[in-house]
C-alpha cells in the first residue's frame, strides 16, 4: 500500500513539483519558535475566506440581483430555503469576523514591527488585501437592498462625486445611471461575486508567497535567519511550520469556531451591529432612516468622514472628509518608512511608542463608537479630537520612534 | 534576472527600438480594447430616456405641509411655507454659508431669498449636498437636539448638515452648498410641473 502511494507521489513529482512545494511551504518552512496568541489570526483569516467563498456560492443559487426582487429573495433564503438561514448567517457573521481577525492580524504587525525591512512589500500586499476586503464588504452589504444597503451605498458613491472636475461623470460611471438604482445593484453583485473574490484570492496567494520569501517575523522582532546552524543551514530558532504550527493553528480554529457558532446560533444580528435593524426594511428611495450608521467595522472611518465641518486650504469640508477617510486607511501603507526605531518589536521599544500605540488604539475604538451615534456638536468635537490623535500616531512617528528610549534586542529568541 | 525584463546595453539599437515599439503597440491595443468595456458601464440609453417631467397637483397642500415627489429616481420636496416660516428665512441669514444663493444650485428664477417662484412654495430636491442622504423636515422650533436657535429647517441624519426652510445650507456643516432647486414651472395656480421650464419641452 505504502509502496503504491510512494510510487504515485513519485509519478506526480516528475510532472508537478508536489513534494518540493510541500517541503518549501509546510514541512520545511521554518517559522520562529516563539509564536504566541497573536499569530493565530493569519490562518483564521484564511479559514473565514474559505467560509465566505463556500457560503457565498450557495447564496447566489437563490439570490436575485434585481432591485425589485433582491430584498424578497433574501427573505426567501431566510424562510423557505432549507438551511438557507444557516448559510446566510454563516456568510453575514463571517463578514464581521473577517474584520475582527484582520484587525487583530494588523495590530499584531504593528506591535511586533512586522512591517519593517525586509517585510515592507508583504505589509503593502496585506494592505491591498484590506482594501479589497473593504470593497467586498461594501458591495456585499448593498445586495439585500434594504434601507441601510441603499442609503449606505448612496453615501459611499456620493463620495466619488466630491472629487473635483471628474466627480460627476465618475459617479455616473460607477452607478450606470444618474441615481442609485437597479443598474448599480446588478453591477455591485458582479463585483461582489466575481471581480473582487478573484482579486482577493490572487492577493492572498501573493501575500503568502512574499511571507515565505522573507520568513515570518516574531514577537521579539529579530531575524531568525541571521542565526543558522552551519551544518544544516536551518535557523536554530526555527521550527517546521508543519506539524508544529499546523497543530497550534488547529487549536485556534477550534476556539474560533466555538465563538463563531455561538454568534450564528444565538446572536446573528449581534444587537444590530452585524446586521442592522434598518436593513430589515426594504429600500425606500424617498426617505433616509432617521439614524444611519455603517456596519461596525467601517464606523471609525465614517466618524472621520463627518468630522470635518469647516473649509480650509481652499478645499471644502466635504472633500476634506473624503480625503481624511481615504487617508486614514492608505496611511498604513507608509508605516514601514514612518517607523525609525532601531528595534522592531514593542518588547524592546520605549515608553513613547507604547503610549502612541495605546492612544492610537483608544482613538480607533472611540471613533468606532462615535460612528454608531447620531452627530451632535459634542460628538462632532470628540470625533475631531480623536481624528487628530489617529493621524498624529502616523505623522509624528518618524520623530517619536527615533528619540524613544529602546532596550537592546536579544541575539536569540526568548522562550 | 533583471536583464531578461529590461532593455539593456548589450542589445543592439535595432532590437531596443523593436522592443519599445512592440510595447507601445501592445499598450495602445490594451487601451483600445478596454474602451468598449469601460463605456458599457456608463448610463444606458434606457436610463438616459427615463427623465420625464412630473406633474404635481398642489391644491391640497396646506400651509406648513411637505409633499414628496419622485422625479428621476430622486425625491423632490414641495413645501408650502407659512408666513412664520418665511419670516424665519430672514432670522437665520447670518448663520448661512450662501444666503444669497450665489453658487449655481438653482435656476435663475429661484435665485432669491425664498429660492422659489412663488414665495410660499419651495420646490427643491430632498437630497443633501454632502453625500446624498435625504434630510429630515424639522419644523419644530428650538428642539432639544438642534439647539435653541433652530428656526425650523432640514436636518440630515447622516452627517449632521443643516439647511433652512429655503434649502440654504448653514455654516460649519459638512454639506458645501445649498440644496438643488430642480427646473420647474406652474402650469396653473395649483398644477406644478417638475423637471421642465416650458410646457412645450415636457
Amino acid at each position: 500500500m505504502s509502496n503504491l502511494f510512494n510510487s504515485m507521489i513519485e509519478w506526480i513529482d516528475k510532472r508537478f513539483p508536489l513534494t518540493s512545494n510541500w517541503k518549501a511551504h509546510l514541512s520545511e518552512y521554518y517559522a520562529p519558535k516563539n509564536f504566541n496568541f497573536w499569530y493565530f489570526f493569519g490562518s483564521l483569516a484564511l479559514l473565514v475566506l474559505v467560509n465566505q467563498l463556500l457560503t457565498g456560492i450557495f447564496l447566489t443559487m437563490n439570490y436575485k440581483p434585481d432591485a425589485s426582487q433582491a430584498f424578497a429573495s433574501v427573505e426567501y433564503i431566510m424562510r423557505d430555503v432549507d438551511y438557507g438561514w444557516l448559510i446566510r448567517y454563516m456568510h453575514s457573521t463571517g463578514a464581521s469576523m473577517f474584520f475582527v481577525v484582520v484587525y487583530l492580524h494588523m495590530f499584531r504587525g504593528m506591535m511586533y514591527g512586522s512591517y519593517r525591512k525586509p517585510r515592507e512589500l508583504l505589509w503593502i500586499i496585506g494592505m491591498a488585501i484590506f482594501f479589497v476586503l473593504m470593497s467586498l464588504a461594501f458591495t456585499g452589504y448593498i445586495l439585500p437592498w434594504g434601507q441601510m444597503s441603499y442609503w449606505g451605498a448612496q453615501v459611499i458613491v456620493s463620495m466619488f462625486g466630491a472629487i473635483p472636475v471628474i466627480g460627476d461623470t465618475l459617479q455616473q460611471w460607477l452607478l450606470g445611471d444618474f441615481t442609485l438604482s437597479d443598474a448599480a445593484l446588478n453591477r455591485f453583485f458582479a463585483y461582489h461575486v466575481v471581480t473582487l473574490p478573484l482579486i482577493l484570492l490572487v492577493l492572498v496567494f501573493v501575500h503568502i508567497l512574499a511571507l515565505h520569501e522573507t520568513g515570518s517575523n516574531n514577537p521579539d522582532g529579530i531575524e531568525i535567519k541571521d542565526n543558522k546552524n552551519p551544518q544544516t543551514g536551518i535557523p536554530v530558532d526555527g521550527i517546521p511550520f508543519h506539524p508544529y504550527y499546523t497543530v497550534k493553528d488547529i487549536v485556534g480554529v477550534v476556539v474560533f469556531l466555538f465563538v463563531f457558532c455561538g454568534i450564528i446560533f444565538f446572536a446573528p444580528e449581534m444587537g444590530g451591529y452585524f446586521l442592522e435593524y434598518n436593513n430589515f426594511i426594504p429600500a425606500n428611495t424617498l426617505q433616509t432612516p432617521d439614524h444611519i450608521a455603517p456596519v461596525w467595522y467601517f464606523t471609525p472611518y465614517y466618524s472621520m468622514l463627518r468630522a470635518v465641518t469647516v473649509n480650509f486650504l481652499g478645499i471644502d469640508a466635504k472633500l476634506w472628509g473624503v480625503i481624511l477617510m481615504a487617508g486614514s486607511v492608505v496611511i498604513f501603507c507608509f508605516l514601514p518608512w514612518l517607523d525609525r526605531s532601531p528595534v522592531k518589536s514593542i518588547r524592546y521599544k520605549g515608553p513613547l511608542f507604547k503610549t502612541a500605540l495605546a492612544l492610537f488604539v483608544v482613538s480607533f475604538f472611540v471613533l468606532g463608537w462615535l460612528g454608531t451615534k447620531s452627530p451632535t456638536p459634542m460628538y462632532t468635537l470628540l470625533a475631531q479630537i480623536f481624528t487628530v490623535i489617529y493621524f498624529a500616531f502616523f505623522i509624528l512617528m518618524p520623530w517619536y520612534s527615533k528619540i524613544d528610549k529602546t532596550k537592546p534586542e536579544p541575539k536569540r529568541l526568548k522562550e | 534576472m533583471a536583464d531578461s525584463f529590461s532593455i539593456n546595453e548589450k542589445m543592439s539599437g535595432r532590437r531596443k527600438f523593436l522592443v519599445a515599439a512592440t510595447s507601445v503597440a501592445g499598450g495602445i491595443a490594451g487601451a483600445a480594447i478596454a474602451t468598449p468595456f469601460l463605456l458599457s458601464m456608463m448610463p444606458s440609453e434606457r436610463a438616459k430616456a427615463a427623465g420625464a417631467p412630473v406633474e404635481v397637483d398642489i391644491s391640497k397642500l396646506e400651509p406648513g405641509m411637505l409633499l414628496m415627489v419622485e422625479w428621476r429616481g430622486r425625491v423632490v420636496w414641495v413645501l408650502n411655507r407659512t408666513p412664520e416660516m418665511l419670516e424665519s428665512l430672514v432670522k437665520v441669514e447670518g448663520e448661512l454659508a450662501d444666503p444669497n444663493s450665489e453658487k449655481n444650485q438653482q435656476p435663475e428664477y429661484a435665485r432669491n431669498r425664498t429660492r422659489s417662484i412663488k414665495p410660499e412654495i419651495l420646490v427643491t430636491e430632498g437630497v443633501c449636498t454632502h453625500l446624498g442622504c435625504s434630510p429630515v423636515f424639522r419644523k419644530d422650533i428650538a428642539p432639544a437636539d438642534l439647539g435653541p436657535d433652530w428656526q425650523g429647517g432640514f436636518f440630515c441624519p447622516c452627517h449632521g448638515s443643516k439647511f433652512d426652510l429655503a434649502g440654504r445650507v448653514y455654516k460649519n456643516v459638512p454639506a458645501p452648498t445649498n440644496m438643488v432647486v430642480p427646473p420647474h414651472m406652474y402650469m396653473s395656480d395649483s398644477r406644478l410641473l417638475i423637471g421642465s421650464e416650458s410646457e412645450g419641452s415636457a
